[in-house]
């Protein structure tokens, strides 16, 4: 489990302070996917920073299984929003570099194949980041998170630069996974349909500095035909009512 | 692509100063300034038996610099660029050492490490090495932040951190540098082979000189320039080699 007690994250910006978070608290239950949905700017990607240890200087708590965050010590899969490939690796240096640091692993094993194939970028391996589009690099850097195997998932917008087929495509093999592991996901998105399709509970930030309005079970979640009940219709509405609001 | 456009733009370069010191010499016909071509056939006909061993002097004293200046200076940059306690206690040294003309301290070097190879290489080591060092420093300082979300969010080790984003990132500045520094270093190389030495290339020159031997002198000046131009090429493809990524 994830607590999370009065987090609040300033920046220092060039003239002033700018607040990213404001008192935030949630408690994130192991094994379930969180979907945070907000507006542009409102600091969904800072929160992410905070989780993922790369963010340090933060006021309030944030306690994982009752301990504090250490990436040294925990798995965490990150697809950052702008991918986070190094430019100078190739693909297949950049899809083995977390496994590499984590279990100096140097060749992929099967389930790295399956992952590849899954997202259709095993014959881009020998190229650079930059002879790559955004949606095969964003692939790429859900490769490198799935085939870590981690024990918290961190995705932000992780499928934005893709087709809607392609979209979809990957949201129902992400589902297969965390299904076979369910691995605690927090999963930032700005589309409301992807919330409610993916997230068992989705938390509402107002727009900045952001703030939680609102965290919801979703009854939407693994419903069979989902696009078509009632329930989905509503929740629907209740959320955009809720991001409108602010 | 590009590296043929080089090349062509050498092989220009080269034809230019050939006709235009041809052409110097057609019309002035004294022995001061000989044909290109006699010079050209003069190198054929002493290479082995006069010049190969200064020239391998030379080409040992200028590798060695660079060398002693890479290893020395590239970590200390590093050092320097990472951690903020270091650089503010070496900065101003190296900043206020910077603009003192270090060919100006050859008369104290050689007092105190005598006229043999020592000081030739701490000569070239010292007008090489802030450069490296500056260089070094400022490309670890410019690499953005975000280049090393992913490592930290594995929780990657200084040491990986090093090996896996700042040596890489940084590489090409560092070669680009040296390959700069190189002209400097030639000059200084020929300036310090002039005394205290029986071999080099700054000694042949001299020695023809002194000898009224204008056409070996002018072969001495050619391979000089030619070693410069060679090792200079070899910096320029190895970037291109390592760099390929960007
Ligand atoms: N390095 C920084 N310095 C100063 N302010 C920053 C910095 N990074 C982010 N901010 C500010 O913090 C706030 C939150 O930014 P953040 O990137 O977390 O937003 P976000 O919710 O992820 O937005 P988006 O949906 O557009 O990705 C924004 O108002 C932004 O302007
Ligand atoms: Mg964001």
């Amino acid at each position: 489990m994830i607590e999370i007690k009065d987090l609040s994250v300033k920046y220092q910006g060039k003239n002033q302070e700018i607040l990213a978070l404001d008192r935030l608290n949630i408690d994130i239950n192991s094994g379930d996917i969180y979907t945070f949905i907000g507006p542009s700017g409102c600091g969904k990607s800072t929160f992410l920073y905070v989780l993922s240890g790369i963010l340090k200087d933060y006021a309030g708590n944030v306690l994982v299984d009752g301990r504090d965050i250490n990436p040294k010590t925990q798995r965490i899969g990150l697809i950052l929003q702008n991918y986070g490939l190094l430019p100078w690796k190739n693909i297949y240096k950049n899809i083995m570099l977390g496994i590499k640091i984590k279990d100096r692993e140097k060749v992929l094993d099967e389930y790295g194949i399956y992952i590849l194939k899954k997202l259709g970028i095993e014959t881009l391996l020998n190229r650079y980041p930059k002879e790559l589009s955004g949606g095969q690099q964003q692939r790429v850097a859900i490769a490198r998170a799935f085939i870590l195997k981690p024990d918290l998932l961190l995705m932000d917008e992780p499928f934005s630069a893709l087709d809607a087929i392609t979209r979809e495509e990957m949201q129902e093999l992400f589902l297969n996974i965390w299904k076979e592991n369910s691995v605690t996901t927090v999963f930032i998105t700005h589309s409301v349909d992807e919330a409610l399709y993916l997230g068992s509970k989705i938390v509402v930030f107002s727009p900045s500095p952001g703030r939680i309005l609102e965290v919801l079970e979703n009854p939407c979640f693994q419903a069979d035909n989902l696009r078509y009940r009632d329930e989905y219709y509503d929740m629907s509405m209740k959320l955009r009512k809720t991001l409108d609001k602010g | 692509m590009l590296s043929r456009d080089k090349w062509l733009g050498a092989l220009y370069g080269l034809l230019v100063v050939i006709i235009l010191w041809y052409a110097v010499s057609w019309v002035l016909k004294i022995p001061i300034i000989p044909s290109p071509f006699a010079v050209f056939i003069h190198i054929i006909e002493i290479f082995e038996s006069k010049m190969e061993i200064h020239l391998l002097y030379s080409l040992g004293r200028i590798l060695g610099g660079i060398a002693i200046s890479i290893i020395i200076g590239v970590p200390l940059g590093y050092l320097m660029g990472y951690f903020d306690k270091i650089d503010k206690v070496l900065s101003p040294l190296v900043y206020f050492t910077y603009p003192i003309p270090k060919i100006a301290l050859l008369p104290i070097i050689m007092l105190l490490f005598g006229l043999g190879e020592t000081s030739k290489l701490m000569m070239i080591v010292l007008i090489i090495i802030f450069q490296i060092i500056i260089t070094s420093r400022d490309a670890v300082k410019g690499i953005p932040q975000e280049i090393f979300r992913s490592l930290q969010s594995l929780g990657a080790s200084k040491l990986q951190t090093f090996t896996e984003v700042i040596i890489p990132a940084s590489l090409p500045e560092v070669l680009t540098a040296t390959r700069l520094a190189l002209g400097t270093a030639v000059s200084i190389l020929f300036f310090t082979e002039t005394f205290g030495t029986e071999f080099g290339m700054g000694y042949f020159i001299m020695d023809s000189w002194m000898r009224v031997n204008y056409l070996d002198m002018y072969a001495g000046i050619v391979i000089l320039s030619f070693m410069g131009f060679c090792i200079f090429s070899a910096i320029d493809i190895s970037e291109k080699y390592i760099c390929s990524w960007r």
